[in-house]
């Protein structure tokens, strides 16, 4: 059993079919990378696993247990992550306060005491904050700690984004185009740490990615889209020399 | 019959509360902003109209006094535009809200200090004069407040839909920053804006000054015409003139047939429940953002 | 220049980041349990108002300031806080209870209002929150057998334990009774602030989006902020029925909930100290105005009769300087003050600055 199970999923808008019938496996442990022009419909089938979408057709499923039917707030408790093309972290808020909320899911106190700040409420807070520096300490957040977002540069606020993510402890990362606006030494750094993320923290990676070399470093397996309909399916060299694939980037050659 | 003179009733009465939402959505259409203080901004308007016919003040015939109320109030409104509300550009719609509020404290405040507090009225062609057909009555300030409604309704519609400055209104207000882009002069264009919202709320307060008194907290009436706007959904001008339309008719029936008592929270509880059914009103204008 | 250094979690966590900041607030706070014995009865009146507007402020920042959501109709909470605690104590319930289940009913009662409404955003929110307003006022009038009226309640007097405490009558014991809700009050909202669930709060206000997709249920934080923030304006309700003595549904008009946001707003949105800002210039506007009327004519013999409507429009006129010059209300420009001094000579204009915004649509969510 893999560990996200897509089957037949589609979904239209109006008439438009954004996901035409796109099937596809994520196995525990590996990195997966779905790439497609723009307009293919990768941001939309991961709106659809967050559940911020529902699909008109097919179903997904993590770790045995179909989520289709899901409210998106039920989606991170299960341990699964995700980032934002867009950022979206909270503006107002510091670094820290950012990662603090990724570990909404696994609190231990109610909201009653949280407002009497019982001794318990001090513990959780410290255990909190503890597990949080960890994950500043792999990602080199330290001197971002306690600045507010509003100021940051657009490279260390994807970097948090990323963070606040892995503050979830997840067992599926969703990474919706890392690299994008980073400059070549931020990416190759993103590379590093989707490698580490895997090995180290045991983390699966559902990526979705244009940049054609980070692809190609850190990915096990690739699927490729265009249109909303899968094209090739595969290891990176396989898709990448799939000549539907090619026409779909390319163009087909004039006779 | 009583139903349709109640119908009638409230259609002019209708057609005012129309004539505000308008201006509501005017705005609204243009800069993303709520404009809070129209109801003052109608009063206003019905006070300056006021000043030049009464004999009391200046005298001057009603048609010439109304269209120099409106071309004072167009200057006050683009002045307000340009000199107070261009600070808060960008900023979230929640500071605008608040904004808009006070200075509808300040012009109401300011009024009082200018015109006092007691009830005025505005020396008009229409008063004693009434239309009847068919064993119907209809005052003649009301069947001219119908078909201002109507005229300034459709010349908006073709306005915004129709001509270039109607499009970049539009445009303004969905992306300011594309807009400056395309080169439109984005503050010229909502200062226009406003100024049109401005001469719309003189017609809507001398429509309503025709119809009985006015003074400085008349435009608590804006409230409802708020409520009118809701209902309608608050990006579509048609839509503004049912919500008015649909609250003027109710309020009528509400007071014969309903309780005294419930029959003022009618307007408000027909826009809770339209909320409730249709959280962006009836003719909406909410289309999903891609994330 | 002041620089803290951080050793502990512990540091981050509790309520005064240094002792120097425990210091201050104590000192203050020790002003405040003085006051007593140096105001006059008059002048500790007021002070007493301006600290039951403030717990209704701080039931408002909670609300707006933390978790984003406006609300033009609070005062319908402050209405059945009052109503609730003056009914529970003439059917017998002693005060120690009738309050704090006076706040448990306002509590809920927004929590069940905010199931609906809390699909709506943004400034259709405000507008319902406005007609639920216009509605209370009229449904107190319709209750007439529960809520007297047109005609209203008297409130009895107050007895804890035996010790009678009455506004008029024993002015100190009711300040400090006042006193103590807010001081527990403010502490429960800190408390909710350095915790998940203020976080989660505040991530609704930031980004819904997101928070959802963090794990937190947008539509129940939402609720239970409401109803929280409820609940502490019930309190105030209940403590202005003992200030007033006397009250019917024209206390709780429309136009005192927009008070209450403006207040909120001069104050600085965001931040428990902009609920007591905004409360004290609320509060102190009155008497103040009178004293420079007085003073005006004493000065230049000029009398200024009474201008109905000036206390509002004077505040509506600070509001309208702060929303342009000082977003960020009171409490903004106390920082910033204090920024100057602390790292001076190294303070810059632009530190505090905004950054420009465009309009971006909000029809498309």
């Amino acid at each position: 059993m893999s560990l996200l199970e897509v089957a037949n999923l589609g979904i239209s808008f109006g008439g438009l079919k954004a996901v035409d019938d796109v099937s596809f496996d994520v196995e525990e442990g590996e990195v997966f990378t779905i790439m497609g022009p723009n307009g293919a419909g990768k941001s939309t089938i991961f709106n659809l696993i967050s559940r911020f979408y529902k699909p008109t057709s097919g179903t997904i499923r993590f770790g045995g247990k179909d989520i289709t039917g899901l409210a998106p707030h039920q989606i991170a408790p299960l341990g699964i992550a995700r980032t934002f093309q867009n950022i979206e972290l909270f503006d107002h808020s510091t670094v820290l306060q950012n990662l603090l909320v990724g570990r909404h899911s696994l609190r231990r106190t109610s909201f009653i005491e949280d407002m009497l700040f019982l001794p318990k409420n001090r513990r959780e807070e410290v255990r909190h904050r503890e597990e949080i520096e960890t994950i500043i300490d792999f990602l080199d957040l330290q001197p971002y700690r306690n600045q507010r977002i509003a100021g940051l540069p657009y490279g260390v606020r994807k970097v948090v984004e990323m963070a606040r993510a892995l503050a979830l402890k997840p067992k599926l990362l969703l990474l919706d185009e890392p690299a994008s606006g980073l400059s070549v030494e931020e990416t190759q750094d993103v590379a590093y740490w989707i490698e580490d993320i895997q090995k180290d923290m045991g983390i699966t990676v559902l990526m979705v990615e244009h940049d054609m070399k980070l692809v190609n470093q850190v990915s096990d397996r690739v699927l490729a889209l265009d249109h909303g309909s899968p094209l090739a399916i595969g290891l990176p060299q396989e898709v990448q020399s799939d000549p539907a694939v090619i026409e779909a980037y390319l163009g087909r050659e004039e006779a | 019959m009583e139903v349709i003179q109640l119908l009638l009733g409230g259609l002019a009465n209708g057609c005012i509360y129309g004539l505000v939402a308008l201006g509501f959505v005017l705005i609204y259409k243009a800069s993303e902003m709520v404009n809070f203080a129209q109801g003052d901004m109608m009063m206003l308007g019905a006070m300056l109209a006021l000043t030049f016919v009464n004999h009391d003040y200046l005298g001057w015939p009603f048609v010439p006094g109304v269209l120099a109320a409106m071309a004072v109030m167009g200057v006050l409104s683009f002045a307000l535009d340009k000199f107070v509300l261009r600070h808060i550009f960008g900023q979230p719609h929640f500071a605008v809200v608040i904004l808009t509020i006070a200075i509808g404290f300040v012009i109401r405040f300011i009024a009082g200090v200018i015109w006092g507090h007691e009830p005025l009225s505005l020396e008009n062609p229409f008063a004693g004069k009434s239309l009847h057909f068919g064993g119907l009555v209809m005052g003649m300030e009301d069947a001219a407040a119908i078909l201002m409604t109507i005229v300034l309704t459709g010349g908006l519609y073709l306005f915004f839909s129709r001509t270039r400055l109607g499009v970049s209104m539009q445009a303004s207000s969905q992306n300011q920053i594309a807009a400056y882009y395309m080169g439109i002069p984005v503050k010229l264009v909502y200062s226009v804006v406003w100024a049109l919202a401005g001469i719309l709320a003189t017609v809507a307060g001398v429509m309503f000054a025709s119809k009985g008194t006015i003074d400085p907290s008349t435009g608590l009436l804006g409230i409802k015409a708020f409520a009118a706007a809701v209902i309608g959904g608050f990006g579509s001008l048609p839509g503004a003139l049912a919500g008015g339309l649909i609250v003027g008719i109710v309020e009528p029936f509400a007071g014969r047939y309903l309780l005294a008592g419930y029959s003022q929270i009618a307007p408000y509880a027909i826009m809770l429940v339209v909320l409730i059914v249709a959280p962006n009103g009836l003719f909406a204008q909410m289309i999903k953002k891609k994330v | 220049m002041r620089i803290l250094f951080k050793r502990s979690y512990g540091v981050d966590i509790r309520l005064f980041a240094d002792w120097q900041t425990f210091a201050w607030y104590a000192a203050l706070f020790a002003a405040v349990l003085a006051m007593p014995f140096v105001l006059d009865d008059y002048y500790l009146g007021e002070v007493t108002y301006v600290l039951i507007f403030s717990l209704a402020g701080l039931g408002l920042m909670l609300l707006v300031g933390h978790t984003g959501l406006v609300s033009l109709g609070h005062a319908a909470f402050l209405a059945t806080g009052a109503y609730m605690d003056v009914i529970l104590i003439e059917r017998g319930v002693p005060f120690i209870l009738a309050l704090p289940l006076a706040g448990l009913f306002s509590g809920v009662v927004g929590a069940i209002i905010a199931i609906p409404v809390l699909r709506l955003t943004g400034i259709y929110l405000a507008i319902a929150t406005m007609a639920l307003a216009i509605i209370t006022e009229d449904i107190i009038v319709l209750a007439e057998p529960v809520t007297g009226g047109v005609i209203g309640l008297t409130t009895p007097p107050i007895e804890i334990f035996g010790l009678e405490i009455d506004r008029y009558g024993t002015p100190k014991l009711f300040f400090y009774l006042c006193l103590a809700v807010v001081a527990l009050v403010t502490l429960f909202y800190r408390n909710l602030l350095r915790s998940p669930t203020g976080r989660a709060f505040t991530a609704i206000r930031d980004s819904e989006v997101s928070a959802s997709s963090l794990g937190i249920n947008v539509a129940v934080y939402k609720t239970l902020s409401f109803g929280i923030s409820c609940f502490f304006t019930g309190l105030a309700g209940g403590l202005l029925a003992h200030y007033l003595g006397a009250f019917n549904h024209e206390t709780f008009l429309i136009i005192t909930s927009i008070l209450l946001l403006m207040m909120v707003v001069v104050g600085g949105m965001g931040s428990i100290h902009g609920a007591f800002f905004g409360a004290i210039v609320i509060g102190l506007l009155p008497p103040a105005i009178t004293i420079l009327r007085e003073y005006f004519t004493a000065l230049t013999g000029i009398r200024m009769t009474a201008i109905p409507g000036l206390d509002t429009g004077i505040f509506a006129v600070i509001l309208v300087m702060f929303i342009l010059f000082e977003p960020m209300g009171i409490y903004g420009r106390w920082l910033k003050i204090r920024t100057f001094f602390q790292i001076f000579p190294l303070y810059r204009k632009n530190m505090f600055r905004r950054q420009k915004t465009f309009l971006k649509t909000e029809r498309m969510r």
